[in-house]
């Protein structure tokens, strides 16, 4: 029995919310990069999901590999938004976001 | 070999021009390279005219001017509808000039030299600036007779103004002890002046000419189609305009060539340095009036019998006539030589008048060799004469600051003796002058005089009427007496005697760089003469022969033993009653003797009959007295409007600033800043510096996005 594809965009959906209810609720630095993740792995479930029903028929890669190029950049940004956050906290001793308001004029 | 020599004729004024800039721009400290410079530049231009003329003769005269000629075209001026084209030409009037012009001018550079005293302490101050001027004024003339339209004939012809100008009044800062007497400033002010006035009437001429053929080259103009167009348009009832472009551009010869009622500015032109008597205003610039008429003589004859014939034959013989008369009572030896020139041309304008086109040019030749020849060994006397002064001053111990004039022939006699080479080439000249045979004035003025009696009898091609030529004739005759009678008065009274004063009696003859032009030029007067024989006239097989215009056949009057007879017999009673009055009885105190038995009329003529007065009264004192009442009104009235409107100005100006600048213009502006200033302020609020809130704005956003594409479809 196949799960149809709608399931899999409700979850990606409900994933894809509550990462984004974390990146914006939440003051530590760390947990709004975790929301982030979260929105990204359900972009991803939405490649694979499309990929399955609807690309595979024609025997096309191209869901798959676009879901790994976004696995690898997640990876980067993960790497590279914990280096600013430790960054940022030797520099002000905090990792809450409402502290570093530096943009403000 | 006919093509490359005309093809350079551009360089013949180019050379002395070339000087001029040299002499002015580099080597005016230096006064012998200065010299050289414009030897050498009037030499090239002497060498390659004459290459020019000798080498293709043949060539020149197979042209049949006035519409063959060879032409150098150099420039077009586009204009409305039609084009100016400036270029030289070659034909056979324009080698005649450059036989006469290059050479004179030569031969006058060099004496300039030992005059302006090279290599002595008297030398003059602006010895190179006097080169460069003469050179400049070369390259007037050379280009005036070079030029093929009357654009660049008319900037030649002012270029030669302007020169006589600066050259008459080259010693700027003499001045006299008496007020009366003109100084050289004056005098260079009254020749440009007076001239001018001919140069408008001339310029005015030119300019109808166009207005009329829509073309400024001779080549067009002097066509036989374009001349029969204007000889049978009416400008008004009865004057064609032919005739009236005719009398304008005549009166541009009247004022170069100083003829009446334009004469007066040339004796006065006689302050300037000899060299630049003999040179500008004997022997070329004020020919050019006669070359003018010369040129344009297609366009005289255009209507035979027509007004503008007369007018010319009758200046040009009164003017002969009036200006002899005068010269008899001139004691100045400049002066006389001034009036005889004016005298002279009248002569060939006279000429032109009656039709005899190669006689007035032949005299053209020849009275440019003498005149300048008269010219300078008179400057040679007077140099001479100064020289004595200087002398007998410097001995003597008393140092009695007396005004001296060396011009006065009463202050001379007997320089013969002390200068013998200037005195025989001045008596060489003089008989060429008189017209005496077989010297180059004896040809020259009997073929007018016999041209003159040949219509007459026979009734001249150009239908004057017969007693009109014999009345031009008689005045010429008249003239050629008195002519004879001054110049033997000034041989008598310079050359012969005994000295009547010091100076005269100490005076040196001239240096040798003076002298040898005065040989040259006195050789070259007799040949020169021989060259135009009533039996084979050269100047008539080069220039008349081949002048072609429809229905007009130059003739040339042939030998009449009765007229040479008669103009040989007037000559030598002038010299005769010069002899009897001057000569046998040799002068002892500085009086003339014609003073008293003449009495009033001596008077007059010594005046030049009141010529300067009478112009000072008609046209210079109203002239002054309108230009004083001119000034009163523009002080009185012009400048009260003009401060009137700038007042009002700057109060027009104070009341927008308060009523329009302040509210409106500076408002808008502070207005426009104000605006921004807000703006920026309310912008403010939404940059909290809060990650979170931009990133829930982004995601509101998209949402709302997502909401509107979903619900439009």
């Amino acid at each position: 029995m196949q799960v149809p594809l709608s399931w899999y965009l409700i979850v990606a959906a409900a994933l894809f919310c509550i990462g984004l209810y974390g990146a914006l609720s939440r003051r530590n630095a760390i947990a709004i990069l975790m929301g982030v993740e979260l929105m990204l792995n359900a972009v991803n479930i939405n490649f694979l999901a499309f990929w399955r029903h609807v690309e595979v028929a024609t025997g096309g890669l191209t869901g798959q590999v676009f879901a790994i190029i976004v696995i690898t950049v997640a990876a980067a940004e993960v790497a590279v938004g914990l280096a600013l956050i430790i960054a940022i906290y030797r520099s002000r001793h905090t990792v809450d976001v409402e502290d570093v308001d530096l943009m403000k004029l | 070999m006919r093509e490359f020599f005309f093809n350079l004729v551009w360089l013949i004024p180019l050379f002395p021009l070339a000087a001029f800039a040299l002499i002015v721009l580099w080597t005016n400290r230096n006064r012998l390279l200065s010299t050289w410079i414009a030897w050498i530049g009037i030499g090239l231009s002497w060498i390659l005219g004459w290459t020019i003329l000798f080498l293709t003769w043949q060539d020149i005269q197979g042209l049949t001017p006035p519409v063959d000629n060879y032409r150098l075209f150099l420039y077009s001026i586009p204009t409305s509808s039609t084009s100016l084209e400036l270029g030289f030409q070659v034909d056979t009037l324009t080698s005649l000039m450059l036989l006469m012009v290059p050479f004179v001018c030569l031969m006058i550079f060099i004496y300039s030299k030992g005059y302006m005293n090279f290599g002595t302490d008297a030398v003059d101050p602006l010895y190179s600036r006097f080169f460069a001027y003469i050179s400049l004024f070369a390259c007037g003339m050379l280009g005036l007779v070079i030029s093929d339209n009357f654009v660049t004939l008319l900037i030649f012809w002012e270029v030669m103004g302007l020169c006589s100008y600066l050259l008459i009044g080259f010693w700027s800062d003499k001045s006299y002890a008496d007020p009366k007497r003109i100084t050289p400033k004056e005098a260079g002010l009254k020749a440009f002046l007076t001239t001018r006035i001919g140069d408008v009437i001339m310029l005015a001429g030119m300019l109808l000419l166009y207005s009329q053929t829509g073309t400024m080259t001779f080549k067009e103009i002097f066509s036989p189609e374009t001349l029969n167009q204007l000889a049978t348009t009416y400008a008004f009832p009865g004057v064609s305009w032919a005739t009236l472009c005719a009398l304008l551009l005549f009166g541009g010869a009247v004022g170069k060539s100083a003829q009446f009622p334009l004469h007066v500015w040339l004796p006065d032109a006689m302050e300037g340095p000899t060299p630049v008597s003999a040179l500008i205003h004997a022997a070329t610039m004020v020919s050019a009036g006669v070359y003018l008429v010369a040129r344009c003589f297609p366009l005289f004859i255009a209507v035979p019998g027509g007004a503008q014939l007369y007018v010319v034959s009758f200046i040009g013989a009164f003017t002969a006539l009036l200006a002899s008369t005068i010269a008899l009572a001139q004691n100045d030896i400049k002066r006389v030589l001034a009036y005889s020139t004016i005298s002279q041309l009248g002569y060939m304008i006279a000429a032109l008048g009656l039709g005899a086109y190669v006689a007035a040019l032949f005299h053209l030749i020849v009275h440019a060799f003498f005149k300048s020849l008269l010219f300078m060994s008179s400057g040679s006397v007077i140099h001479g004469v100064e020289h004595g002064h200087h002398h007998v001053h410097h001995d003597s111990p008393d140092h009695e600051e007396a005004e001296f004039d060396a011009n006065d022939m009463l202050n001379m006699g007997g320089i013969l003796q002390r200068m013998p080479a200037t005195g025989w080439t001045f008596i060489i000249g003089a008989l060429a002058l008189t017209g005496i045979f077989p010297f180059a004035g004896f040809w020259s003025k009997d073929e007018i005089l016999a041209e003159a009696w040949h219509d007459f009898i026979q009734g001249g091609a150009l239908g004057l009427g017969g007693s009109w030529e014999f009345f031009v004739w008689l005045l010429l005759t008249l003239a050629a007496l008195l002519t004879a009678f001054y110049t033997g008065r000034q041989v008598f009274l310079t050359f012969f005697g005994k000295p009547r004063t010091e100076a005269a009696a100490h005076a040196p003859e001239s240096v040798p760089s003076m002298v040898w032009p005065l040989i040259i030029l006195a050789a070259a007067s007799i040949p020169l003469g021989l060259a135009g024989t009533p039996w084979a006239n050269q100047y008539f097989t080069f220039v008349g022969e081949y002048f072609h215009m429809p229905g007009v056949h130059l003739h040339h009057g042939g030998f009449d033993p009765l007229i040479a007879a008669i103009s040989l017999g007037v000559a030598l009673l002038g010299w005769f009653v010069a002899w009897l009055l001057y000569g046998r009885k040799p002068l002892v105190e500085a009086v003339d003797p014609l003073e008293k038995p003449l009495g009033p009329v001596y008077t007059l003529l010594k005046n030049k009959y009141y010529f300067d007065e009478l112009y000072d009264a008609i046209f210079i004192q109203p002239t002054i007295r309108l230009a004083r009442q001119c000034a009163t009104f523009d002080g009185k009235v012009i400048d009260a409007v003009v401060n009137a409107v700038g007042r009002f100005g700057r109060w027009l100006a104070s009341w927008l600033m308060k009523a329009i600048d302040h509210p409106i213009i500076d408002g808008a502006v502070n207005g426009v800043g104000k605006a921004a200033t807000w703006c920026g302020e309310f912008m403010r609020a939404t940059q909290t510096g809060q990650i979170q809130n931009y990133l829930l704005v982004a995601a509101v956003t998209v949402v709302l996005l997502l909401a509107l594409f979903l619900v439009r479809g």
